[in-house]
């Protein structure tokens, strides 16, 4: 049976959610070997407006490349938790940013809601690897894309000089999911 | 004697231009410069736009491109950059080069690719019937300007300069001789290189102008037209209606060949590390 | 363009670029606009390193000259834009197609009438690609739907513009030309490159325009003693304008009998599923992904969808669409603009299509393709 498995990574534009979808698009198509999509929509502005970023992953070729019927939906703001929530399929997750998000609507997926850019501040040092931070959580909550994949694909997108940061970020994520798991 | 046959197309001639137009006056003097200037025929491509001044490479045995109307720096531009030994000569009129063309030229001019252009300066636009182009003076009339020009004149050379042109000159038909010398001295030069040529349009510019036939056109060429080297110590308000003719702008810049070849060869550096 | 990896995560644009490089093209001219400005980006990184040009013009009218300036000089030439740009364009895509000057231009759609919205999809330039520019001319316009397709119909998109002598509109939307997908990268070895055919004749017999066998003028490039003469304006064989009514005449039939009868060479759509088929979905670009998806829910809930995917929109697949028409009953044609390609189908199959359309900057669900298969009375 083909598997085909939806995640959509929402906020404002400058969180760096385009880029941590090409990262988790690129783990699983390159260093896991299966197929993947990552498309993106946000405003003409490059900071500030709504910014979406979906990835796809199947074991087969893949015709359409939006989410509709997702997986995994993070959201970095309120508003784009208002407005994607009920895209989620049943059992679904929904993973939100604490800080951000504060009320979580209810429906027939779970809910993480984790301090994802307090953790990047607080242990990293640095809000700005809140999406790395984000992409540790996602892999360790879903499992869908192996860890050594992730780490690959974060070392071959992140401006040299910044891997151990991000490594550390990632892994500091994963350990937010082992905690809220 | 020089033999202009060398350099024309003669079986494509008589040429479309009307009696007393200065177009012939500078394709001769354009063809006097190349032939000082010793390159080969088959190394020169003329480039034009869309006007009365742009039918002269028709004429002309080059590599020659007739092109679209203020286009023709856009098209030479490509074409140089993509064969570098070509000696790249424009063609074109006030109303190609700096109405419908200018962001083309002033780009041009501050890109400072090694090219030259010959603007003949009729302040009309002859080819569609004598409407006001940008340089016709205020006041004076038009087809589309029948109570006089209510625009101030663009001084194409001025533009040129604070353009960035490494290179510019103006002359008059009247001037031809030392026309020849200014064409010359700007296809040697390495860079943007611009010539001004004032051009007489006894059709449409004259005589709705009430300004006589070619000849009294000719004799206020030289009657109203100051050296650069006078000029430089006559009092203002004694050049109001004078036109400074010479060599007006000669400096050195980068030119763009040769900076792009050298950050070529650094990015192949880099590609082959 | 040695070692490159197997595999690889890259956008349409990204596709676009390399794949531009490997057909031969050294010399881009462009102006920044969204969603194409990432190949413009990518060419001016790489082409310096392989002694090709890069020039960003003052505007896309500049950049459409200098392209063709630079084909004149031998050099395979590009740009990329988008809708805004494509329209100051036209201009000089005229001249290509008159002067007969190959190049490409890549055409990254978003949405429109006028700046509409520049970071959203659109497929509605293909009339425009086709008619844009005036008078009866001359053109060939393709639209991948893949990252891969984009890869492999740049490189056709140049082998048609060497081969026929004609302006070649590569038409990408937003969703081609920015998803990341994986290409195993094929080897360059793998494509056929075509060269402009050049002319055998000395400079006293050449003749630009020649009236050839095949309707296409053998080429010979500006700098290397012929000397001839290029113009916009109507001209005879010599390349010198002429008002002559027998050889404008000439010249015309002539420049579009040069694609017309090497439709079928040029042509390319895939079939699938059309044998059985009682519904067909005609689709090209990304809604063609859309219509994939669709047809293939579809035949899960018993319903006979086949799809006919376009690849090269023009000349368009009029034969190929009127005998499917034979056995197949209903057309349904997904497009992001209001039915612009519905109405060439409806021209090749002689009926009504069923139209799925989209101009809110979204790309058309499968779902919206589902409603109007079930709709169908069979």
């Amino acid at each position: 049976m083909s598997f085909r498995y939806e995640f959509r990574l929402s906020g404002s534009g400058g969180q760096g959610l385009i880029l941590a979808g090409k990262i988790l698009a690129e783990a699983a198509a390159i260093f896991d070997g299966k197929n993947a999509t990552q498309s993106q929509s946000y405003g003409p502005e490059a900071r500030g407006g709504s910014s979406r970023s979906e990835v796809i992953v199947s074991d087969e070729e893949i015709d359409y490349p939006k989410a509709v019927n997702i997986d995994l939906l993070l959201c970095f703001t309120q508003e784009a938790c208002d407005k994607y929530c009920t895209d989620i399929k049943d059992n679904g997750i929904l993973l939100v940013d604490k800080n951000y998000v504060t009320k979580t609507p209810k429906g027939r997926f779970k809910v993480y809601s984790l301090p994802i850019t307090e953790i990047a501040e607080t242990k990293i040092g640095k809000a700005l690897v809140a999406n790395i931070v984000a992409l540790g959580v996602i892999t360790g909550l879903t499992g869908i894309i192996s860890q050594q994949a992730v780490e690959s694909a974060i070392l071959s997108r992140v401006p040299k000089g910044t891997e151990e940061l991000n490594l550390k970020a990632f892994n500091a994520g994963i350990e937010l999911a082992q905690q809220a798991g | 004697m020089f033999n202009y046959d060398k350099y024309l197309r003669t079986d494509k001639l008589p040429h479309i231009w009307c009696t007393g137009c200065g177009c012939g006056i500078v394709l001769k003097s354009m063809l006097r410069a190349i032939e000082r200037s010793k390159i080969p025929q088959d190394d020169i491509a003329v480039v034009s736009g869309i006007g009365c001044s742009s039918r002269t490479p028709g004429y002309l045995d080059f590599n020659t491109l007739h092109t679209t109307h203020g286009r023709a720096i856009a098209f030479a531009t490509g074409l140089k950059l993509a064969k570098q030994k070509l000696k790249v000569i424009v063609v074109t009129g006030d109303g190609d080069a700096t109405a419908i063309g200018g962001n083309h030229f002033i780009h041009a001019a501050r890109r400072n690719l090694d090219m030259t252009v010959v603007i003949y300066n009729n302040y009309i636009y002859g080819m569609t019937g004598g409407q006001v182009s940008p340089t016709t003076p205020a006041g004076k009339r038009g087809s589309t300007a029948p109570y006089g020009n209510v625009e101030p004149a663009f001084d194409i050379s001025r533009l040129a300069i604070a353009a960035g042109a490494p290179f510019v000159a103006r002359s008059t038909c009247y001037h031809a001789v030392q026309l020849d010398k200014y064409i010359c001295r700007g296809i040697k030069k390495k860079g943007f290189s611009v010539i001004e040529v004032l051009s007489p349009c006894p059709t449409y510019y004259a005589r709705p102008n009430r300004l006589g036939n070619v000849v009294d056109m000719m004799e206020w060429y030289k009657n109203n037209s100051l050296q650069i080297e006078v000029a430089r110590h006559t009092p203002e308000e004694e050049k109001k209606d004078k036109i400074t003719i010479g060599i007006l702008h000669d400096t050195e810049r980068p030119e763009f060949c040769e900076v792009y070849q050298q950050l070529s060869a650094q990015a192949k550096k880099k590609y082959v590390e | 363009m040695t070692n490159k990896p197997n595999a690889k995560l890259m956008t349409g644009n990204e596709a676009c670029a390399e794949a531009a490089l490997v057909a031969g093209m050294r010399f881009f001219a462009g102006y920044p606009i969204t969603p194409s400005t990432e190949i413009a980006e990518l060419l001016s990184r790489r082409l310096p390193q392989l002694d090709g040009t890069f020039i960003q013009m003052e505007d896309e009218i500049a950049s459409m000259a200098a392209i063709i300036g630079a084909s004149l000089a031998g050099v395979k030439s590009m740009t990329a834009t988008s809708g805004p740009g494509f329209s100051l364009m036209q201009e000089n895509i005229g001249y290509a197609a008159m002067a007969e000057v190959p190049c490409v231009i890549v055409n990254v759609q978003r949405g429109g009438p006028s700046t509409g919205l520049p970071t959203l999809p659109s497929q509605g330039d293909v009339m425009q690609a086709r008619w844009g520019t005036h008078g009866d001319h001359p053109v060939i316009v393709v639209a991948p739907s893949t990252v891969r397709e984009t890869y492999d119909w740049t490189i056709k998109a140049f082998n048609f513009a060497e081969k026929y002598r004609v302006p070649v509109i590569l038409l990408l939307d937003e969703i081609v030309a920015h998803i990341s997908e994986k290409i195993v990268y094929p080897k360059d070895e793998e494509f056929e490159l075509v060269s402009r055919k050049i002319t055998e004749k000395d400079p006293a017999s050449y003749l630009p325009y020649e009236n050839t066998d095949s309707d296409i003028p053998p080429f010979a490039e500006f700098g290397v003693g012929y000397r001839y003469h290029v113009t916009g304006l109507s001209h005879d064989e010599t390349g010198f304008p002429t008002n002559n009514p027998e050889k404008v005449d000439k010249l015309n039939r002539r420049l579009n009998r040069k694609i017309e009868r090497y439709r079928s060479e040029i042509i390319h759509y895939e079939e699938s599923f059309l044998d059985e088929a009682d519904i067909c979905v005609v689709a090209y670009g990304s809604a063609a992904r859309s219509a994939y998806r669709a047809a293939s829910d579809a035949r899960k809930l018993g319903y006979k969808v086949g799809i006919f995917h376009i690849f090269v929109l023009w000349p368009f697949p009029y034969e190929a669409l009127s005998q499917i028409a034979r056995r197949v009953k209903f057309f349904i044609a997904p497009e992001m603009n209001l039915g612009q390609i519905a109405h060439e189908i409806s021209c090749a199959i002689k009926r009504e299509v069923i139209k799925v359309n989209r101009v809110d900057g979204g790309l058309i669900t499968p779902n919206e393709i589902l409603e109007k298969i079930k709709n169908v009375q069979l």
